[in-house]
C-alpha cells in the first residue's frame, strides 16, 4: 500500500511544478467557460427553467465543469500507458511486484490532484464574479459532491486505462482514444449539460460511464439529481466497478500475451 | 559557380513543396489517420448536436431561429476548418522551440513563415471540411432569405474573408508561443476560442464583450457582420451600416498587423535566443 | 566558374564566389550577451547578463580546415549560431561569405551548410532521396549541378545502398553520410560540422574524417569542425580554435598546440579550463 502512495506522492509533486503551463491552461479554460456560460444564458433567458435546473445552476454548471476537466480527465487522452507500449518500456513496469492497474491509478490519481491544485479554482472564482452562481452552503451536499467526483474520477481513470491497455493489441491506441475522445467530451456534459438533452438521446446519455464524471457530480450539488445522492453514488460504483474489472482482465490477457511473444 | 537565380525561393513554392513532403510522410500511416479521421468527423459534428439540442428547449436564442444560427455555425465552421488545413502547423511551434529544432528552420534559404505553417500537415485535416460544408449547404437551403448577387457575393466573401481572419489568428497564435513558450493552451483561446465564440449570435455575450470582440479583436468580423447582411438581420449592438462589408478591409489590415507581428517574433528570438 | 564535381577539378575553390583575398569569415569584437530575469522576491525581478562570447575576433580564410574547440558552456555553439544566423550577436561585426548574419539570414543560408552531430536536418519517414529532391528545390539547386553533385557524393559516401530507404531505418552512421550529403549539395562556400563523428563506430569515423579532407582539399570549401574528438582535430585540422569563457584562448597552427606535449593532453587541459 505505501509503494502506491509513495507513487502517488511522486507524481503529484511532478504536477505541481508545471506552474507556468498551468497558468496558461487555467486562461484557456476560464476563457472557454465565459463563452459556454454565455450560450446557457442565452438559452436560460428563453427558457428561465429547464428539467430542474435555473440560471444560476447553468452558470455555475459551466465553470464547475471546466475547472474540473483537467483533473477528472474529461479529454480522454490515455494514461502515459500508450506510449511505454509503444516504446516497449512496458516489458520493465510489468515485471515489477506491484499491481500494474493500481500503480496506474497511484500515478494518475498524482495527477489528477496536482492539477486539479492549480487550475481548478481560479476559473470558477472568475466566473462568479460576472454571472450568478447558485453553489449550496450545506456541508452535506458537499461531501456528497466530493464522493461523487471520486467515484466518477475513477471511473474515468478505468476508462482511459482501458483504452491505453488496447495499444498492447493495436500498437496504437491514438485512433481509438481519438473517438471516445469524441464521444465522451460530449456524454460527459462538457458541451451541454446532459439534463438539457432531449427525449431518448436524454436518457441514453445519461446513462453512460462518462455522466459520472462532472455531470452527476454537479446535479448532486446543486439537489436536481434525480434519484438523489444515494442513486447518483450506486450509479457510479456499478461503472467503477464494471470498469475497472474489465481492466483487470484485459491486463491479465495482455501479461500473458507478453510472455508468450518474450516481451 | 552558376547560381540559377539570386533571388531565394518564394513563400508559397517553399510553403507547397513542404506540404506535399508532409503529406507523403503522413499517407505512411494510412490506419491511424483513417481512425482518428473519423474521430474528428464525429468531434466536429457534436457542436451542431449541442445547437440541436439548444434548439430542441427553444424557437429562438438571441433573437435568432435555428436556420440563422446554423448559418452562422456553418459559416464560420467553414472558413475554421479552411484555416485548419492551411495554418495549423503553428501548433508545433512551441514544441520545436522547446526542442531546439527551430533553430533548423532558421538555417534554410525559406521563410520561416512558410515553413512553420507547413509542419506536420497532415491531409486528414480534410476532413474536418465536410460535416462543416455539409451544415453550411443545410443552412442555406432553409433560410427564408431572398438571394441577390449581392448577397451571394458577400456570402462567398464571408467565408474567404473569414478564412483569411482565422489564418491571421493562427499565425498570432504562433507569436505567443514565441512569447511564452508554456502558453501553447493560451494560443488555443485565440484560434478555437474565436471559433467557438463565433458558431453563436454574437450579442449573447452582452454589450460591452460583443463591442471589444468587434473593435479590439476583429472576432465579429470573422462571420458575424457580413452574415447580418446576408440574413437581413438588424445588428443587435446598433452598429453602423457600412461595417457589415468592411470585413475584407479588416482581413487585410489584421492578415498585415499578423504579419509585421510575426516578423518581430522571428527578430526578438533571434536576439535572445529564446 | 564550371560547375564540375570536385573529382575532376583540382584546385579550384568551386563553392566560393568570395575574392579569396578577403576572410570568409570575419568577425571582430564579437560578442553575445544573454539576459534572464530570476525572481528575488515577491515582486522583484533581478536582470542578470549571462555574457556567453565576450569579444572575440575571428578570421577564416576561404579553404581554411579549423577546428573550434572547447569545454562545454564554453560559447562554441553560440558563436556557430551567430556564424550561421540564428542568433544576432550583441556587439561587434560579422561577415561570413560577404554577408552579414544578422541582416542577410535567406541569402546567406544558401551559402553555407550545416551538420548537426545530433540531430538530424533529413525527412524522417521518407526516402533519403526525397529529403534530397526537397533540398534541392528548397535551395535552387540548378538541375544539372544537382545531379552531378548527387551523382559523386552516392560514390564518395556509398550511398546507393541506402538512398530509397525511409531515414528512420538508417543506422547512426548512414544518416549521417546522408546529413553531410544534403548540407553539401548546394554547393555552400562553409560548412560548419557540430560533432560529426559522435557515436559512430570506427570505421564510420575514418570514412567521414577521410571524406571532409578530400571535400576541403579538392574544393576548397571552408570548414569549421566542432569536435571532442582528439583523433577528428590530428586527422582534419591545420588550425585550432579553443575557446573557454566566451573567449579565445588559443588561435594557431595544430603544430604549434602539440609542439611540447601530445595533443591528447593538450585537449585534456583545454577542457578542464587550465592554461595552454
Amino acid at each position: 500500500m505505501r509503494v502506491y502512495l509513495t507513487a502517488a506522492r511522486l507524481s503529484l509533486r511532478r504536477y505541481l511544478t508545471y506552474r507556468s503551463s498551468a497558468v496558461a491552461g487555467v486562461v484557456t479554460t476560464t476563457v472557454f467557460g465565459f463563452i459556454r456560460a454565455y450560450v446557457l444564458v442565452a438559452l436560460w433567458k428563453q427558457k428561465p427553467e429547464i428539467n430542474g435546473w435555473d440560471l444560476a445552476d447553468a452558470t455555475t454548471y459551466a465553470f464547475l465543469t471546466q475547472g474540473l476537466m483537467v483533473p477528472m480527465g474529461v479529454f480522454m487522452n490515455g494514461t502515459e500507458l500508450g506510449p511505454r507500449i509503444r516504446s516497449g518500456d512496458v516489458a520493465i513496469d510489468l515485471y515489477r511486484p506491484v499491481d500494474f492497474q493500481c500503480w496506474w491509478l497511484a500515478l494518475d490519481t498524482g495527477r489528477a490532484v496536482g492539477t486539479g491544485l492549480l487550475r481548478s479554482l481560479p476559473p470558477v472564482l472568475a466566473g462568479s464574479l460576472v454571472f450568478p452562481f447558485a453553489l449550496p452552503l450545506s456541508p452535506v451536499r458537499w461531501i456528497a459532491f466530493s464522493l461523487c467526483c471520486v467515484i466518477g474520477y475513477v471511473v474515468s481513470f478505468s476508462l482511459r486505462y482501458l483504452i491505453s491497455i488496447i495499444a498492447f493489441w493495436t500498437m496504437d491506441e491514438r485512433g481509438v482514444a481519438a473517438l471516445v475522445f469524441a464521444v465522451g467530451f460530449f456524454c460527459s456534459g462538457m458541451i451541454l449539460p446532459l439534463t438539457v438533452m432531449p427525449g431518448t438521446l436524454g436518457t441514453i446519455v445519461q446513462h453512460t460511464p462518462w455522466a459520472t464524471m462532472i455531470q452527476i457530480p454537479s446535479s448532486v450539488l446543486f439537489g436536481t439529481q434525480p434519484g438523489g445522492v444515494g442513486y447518483a453514488l450506486a450509479f457510479g460504483l456499478f461503472w467503477a466497478l464494471v470498469l475497472m474489472g474489465a481492466g483487470r482482465l484485459l491486463t491479465e490477457a495482455a501479461r500473458r500475451k507478453v510472455v508468450v511473444q518474450g516481451g | 559557380m552558376a547560381e540559377s537565380a539570386e533571388r531565394p525561393l518564394a513563400a508559397p513554392v517553399a510553403y507547397l513543396l513542404l506540404v506535399r513532403m508532409w503529406s507523403r510522410s503522413a499517407l505512411q500511416y494510412r490506419t491511424s489517420m483513417l481512425l482518428t479521421g473519423l474521430g474528428q468527423l464525429f468531434t466536429t459534428s457534436l457542436d451542431l448536436v449541442a445547437i440541436l439540442v439548444l434548439y430542441s428547449q427553444v424557437k429562438v436564442l438571441g433573437g435568432f431561429t435555428l436556420p440563422q444560427t446554423l448559418y452562422l455555425y456553418g459559416t464560420t465552421r467553414v472558413a475554421f476548418a479552411l484555416s485548419d488545413i492551411v495554418a495549423s502547423g503553428v501548433e508545433t511551434l512551441a514544441d520545436a522551440i522547446r526542442l531546439g529544432t527551430f533553430d533548423l528552420v532558421l538555417i534554410r534559404p525559406v521563410s520561416t513563415l512558410a515553413q512553420v505553417l507547413a509542419d506536420q500537415f497532415n491531409p486528414k485535416r480534410f476532413n474536418k471540411l465536410v460535416p462543416a460544408a455539409a451544415t453550411l449547404i443545410w443552412a442555406l437551403t432553409d433560410l427564408p432569405v431572398h438571394w441577390t448577387a449581392a448577397k451571394i457575393a458577400v456570402c462567398a466573401g464571408t467565408i474567404l474573408c473569414g478564412f483569411v481572419l482565422y489564418c491571421a489568428f493562427w499565425v498570432l497564435s504562433g507569436c505567443i508561443s514565441f512569447l511564452a513558450v508554456d502558453a501553447r493552451e493560451l494560443a488555443n483561446t485565440f484560434t478555437y476560442g474565436s471559433e467557438f465564440a463565433t458558431e453563436y449570435p454574437l450579442n449573447i455575450f452582452g454589450r460591452p464583450l460583443g463591442l471589444t470582440l468587434t473593435f479590439v479583436v476583429p472576432v465579429a468580423f470573422v462571420t458575424w457582420q457580413p452574415s447580418l447582411y446576408v440574413l437581413g438581420h438588424p445588428d443587435p449592438f446598433g452598429l453602423p451600416g457600412f461595417l457589415r462589408l468592411a470585413s475584407p478591409v479588416v482581413a487585410a489590415v489584421f492578415s498585415a498587423l499578423a504579419v509585421l507581428a510575426w516578423r518581430a517574433c522571428i527578430r526578438r528570438y533571434r536576439s535572445s535566443g529564446s | 566558374m564550371t560547375a564540375v564535381p570536385a573529382q575532376t577539378v583540382a584546385s579550384a575553390p568551386a563553392a566560393s564566389d568570395v575574392p579569396t583575398a578577403d576572410p570568409i569569415i570575419l568577425a571582430e569584437g564579437l560578442t553575445k550577451v544573454f539576459t534572464s530575469h530570476k525572481r528575488t522576491g515577491r515582486l522583484r525581478r533581478e536582470r542578470t547578463d549571462f555574457t556567453a562570447v565576450d569579444g572575440i575576433d575571428l578570421s577564416v580564410a576561404a579553404g581554411e580546415l579549423v577546428g573550434y574547440i572547447g569545454p562545454n558552456g564554453a560559447g562554441k555553439s553560440t558563436t556557430i549560431k551567430m556564424l550561421t544566423g540564428i542568433l544576432n550577436p550583441t556587439a561587434g561585426t560579422l561577415r561570413v561569405a560577404g554577408f552579414e548574419p544578422q541582416r542577410d539570414r535567406v541569402k546567406l543560408a544558401r551559402r553555407i551548410g550545416v551538420v548537426f552531430g545530433q540531430r538530424t536536418t533529413l525527412w524522417w519517414d521518407l526516402p533519403l532521396l526525397d529529403s534530397f529532391t526537397l533540398l534541392q528545390r528548397l535551395y535552387r539547386i540548378p538541375p544539372e549541378r544537382y545531379a552531378a553533385n548527387l551523382a559523386y557524393y552516392t560514390e564518395a559516401l556509398d550511398l546507393g545502398p541506402f538512398l530509397d530507404r525511409p531515414v528512420r531505418q538508417l543506422s547512426l552512421g548512414q544518416r549521417m553520410r546522408g546529413d553531410i550529403t544534403a548540407a553539401l549539395l548546394h554547393d555552400p562556400a562553409v560548412v560548419y560540422l557540430d560533432e560529426p563523428t559522435i557515436g559512430l563506430d570506427v570505421v564510420s569515423k575514418h570514412a567521414v574524417r577521410e571524406f571532409l579532407h578530400d571535400l576541403n582539399t579538392r574544393t576548397g570549401t571552408t570548414i569549421l569542425l566542432t569536435t571532442h574528438d582528439v583523433d577528428d582535430i590530428e586527422r582534419l585540422c591545420s588550425r585550432v580554435i579553443a575557446i573557454d569563457h566566451g573567449r579565445v584562448t588559443y588561435d594557431g597552427p595544430l603544430e604549434d598546440l602539440r609542439a611540447e606535449r601530445d595533443l591528447e593532453t593538450v585537449v585534456r587541459e583545454l577542457y578542464s579550463r587550465q592554461e595552454v
